[in-house]
């Protein structure tokens, strides 16, 4: 049994008063592919800046390959980010260099090396070299997903997160980008942690699903067994309907 | 009786709450102020972002801080003169001229200027770049925000705000002498000459260092606003003017307590 790349246990949160983590237990194995899904202000993106170290879980514990990650501090805290890559749901390209420096940002050494390094990553997500000197806001928005994912595994990263990586894309664009998302993680034997209330994409994307609400961790299983998970949820969520246990939230968390 | 002591202990409660939140953001600023200052010391440092912003904020001050200025230098010779006449004490103009240039208006003008200028342009960047989460991609690729974004413009502006405020002294006592040689009267060189003979070298020092003080508090105020807005464009929007605003109030009241120690003795 390998050591899990990836595990969560007992991990709460809570902003002024309000608890969002409820004691989420999670274990992703090495090069899988895992996704969590859940409605709007479930505690995903909390989830994840957490494993991130962008914030500090109030209690329980996060290990990446078996070591105790929270409440890493200074150059232990840089170490542990420098292991992640993230596609950001707006694709956060910084705006005020060209396609070619944002991909290569990550990246040290002689600028010809860089940019080769950036072209070869651009190539990986589909794209020419003739984008490579223009700016992120000359981009339609799926070649801006696909740049930040270019710009996400560039540095070759032991985990990737992608938040919500097909929102605002159109039906065909996001099969797009789920196809290059399944097929990076396959073939650069990245460990991946998706979080998206697309099912489209975590049918193409999931090797297993869980599933999160109210700040917990509800139903996990295999993405073949979504459709027979027997969990009230789960169905509700999948078939996406209006009539079940899961009641809109008024309030974000 | 009880409705008086009810409205009192509201009040009260009220004053206390905003009292609260005052201390908490000091504190807040406090130690995003150290924070700064702890990196800005230790590698990895990031040149290539300090020479942009200090020409961002140095060389495209240049204008608005000149024109303010010799505007305002031309301005005062003029009140002085007319204010001098009453007592037969018009002669005076050059040294009070370069005195009030040198020690206060140079300063704090050219502060209030590029605080316009530069505090509003880091709150609007910084703040866009966190609501469209930029900030935290700097994270996930290898950067630390505050040594990438901060560290470079508080530098930056400490180091271009002296000389941007010797620049604005140089034209506020120009304005003044254009004024006085074309429109008062004076002969240039004894104006020039008076106006050697009243600047001291301590008044020189104290302008730059004010200038200094000055350029790091505007850079703070713009990066500590922009890097922790939220809530979408109304919160980059209420980032700047706060920014502005606190930048002014801190120059102003830093400006007071430097005036008073270096010549209150």
């Amino acid at each position: 049994m390998s050591v899990p790349k990836i595990e969560l246990a007992g991990v709460t949160k809570a902003f002024s008063g309000k608890v969002v983590l409820a004691g989420v237990d999670l274990t992703v194995m090495p090069g899988e592919s895992m996704v969590i899904i859940g409605g709007s202000g479930t505690g995903k993106s909390v989830t994840m800046k957490c494993i991130l170290g962008l914030l500090r879980p109030d209690a329980g514990s996060i290990r990446i390959d078996g070591q105790e990650v929270s409440g890493l501090k200074g150059r232990a805290l840089a170490a542990h980010q420098a292991r992640f890559g993230m596609l950001f749901q707006g694709g956060a390209l910084f705006d005020s260099l060209p396609v070619w420096r944002n991909v290569s940002f990550a990246l040290s050494g002689p600028a010809r090396e860089r940019r080769a390094a950036a072209l070869d990553n651009l190539a990986r997500v589909g794209l020419g070299p003739e984008v490579a000197d223009l700016k992120p806001s000359e981009l339609s928005g799926g070649m801006q997903k696909r740049v930040a994912l270019a710009r996400a595994i560039a540095p070759r990263p032991e985990i990737i997160f992608f938040d919500e990586p097909t929102t605002g894309l159109d039906p065909i664009m996001a099969d797009v980008i789920n196809a290059l998302i399944r097929q990076l993680v396959s073939e650069l034997g990245i460990t991946a942690l998706t979080i998206t209330h697309d099912m489209a994409s975590v049918r193409r994307i999931a090797d297993r699903v869980a599933m999160l609400y109210q700040g917990r961790i509800i139903w996990q299983g295999e993405r073949n067994a979504i459709d027979s998970a027997e969990n009230p949820f789960v169905d509700q969520f999948v078939h996406g309907r209006a009539e079940g246990p899961i009641q809109m939230q008024l309030r974000r968390l | 009786m009880t409705g008086a002591l009810e409205t009192f202990v509201h009040a009260l409660i009220a004053l206390g709450s905003v009292v609260l939140g005052l201390l908490a953001s000091i504190g807040r600023l406090t130690r995003f102020a150290v924070t700064v200052l702890g990196r800005a010391v230790r590698p990895p440092w990031y040149p290539a972002q300090l020479l942009e912003q200090i020409l961002v904020i140095g060389w495209f001050s240049l204008p608005v801080v000149g024109l303010t200025a010799l505007f305002t230098g031309s301005a005062l010779a003029q009140q002085i003169y007319i204010g001098g006449s009453r007592f037969n004490a018009s002669s005076t103009v050059p040294a009070v001229t370069v005195i009030g240039i040198v020690r206060e208006l140079g300063p704090v003008l050219g502060g209030l200027m590029v605080a316009g200028r530069v505090a509003s342009a880091m709150a609007a960047e910084l703040g866009t770049m966190r609501v469209t989460e930029q900030i935290d991609a700097l994270t996930t690729l290898r950067t630390d925000p505050m040594r990438y974004l901060v560290v470079p413009r508080v530098l930056a502006a400490i180091l271009v705000m002296p000389l941007l405020v010797l620049v604005s002294n140089v034209l506020g006592v120009m304005g003044g002498w254009l004024l006085a040689t074309t429109r008062l009267g004076f002969n240039s060189a004894a104006y020039l000459n008076t106006t050697a003979q009243f600047l001291k070298a301590d008044d020189v020092i104290s302008s730059m260092v004010k200038a200094a003080v000055f350029g790091f508090f505007i850079a703070l105020m713009g990066c500590f606003h922009g890097y922790n807005s939220s809530g979408g464009a109304a919160g980059v929007g209420r980032a700047t003017t706060n920014a502005v605003v606190s930048a002014f109030i801190l120059i102003l009241l830093s400006n007071l307590i430097i005036t008073v120690i270096v010549f209150g003795r």
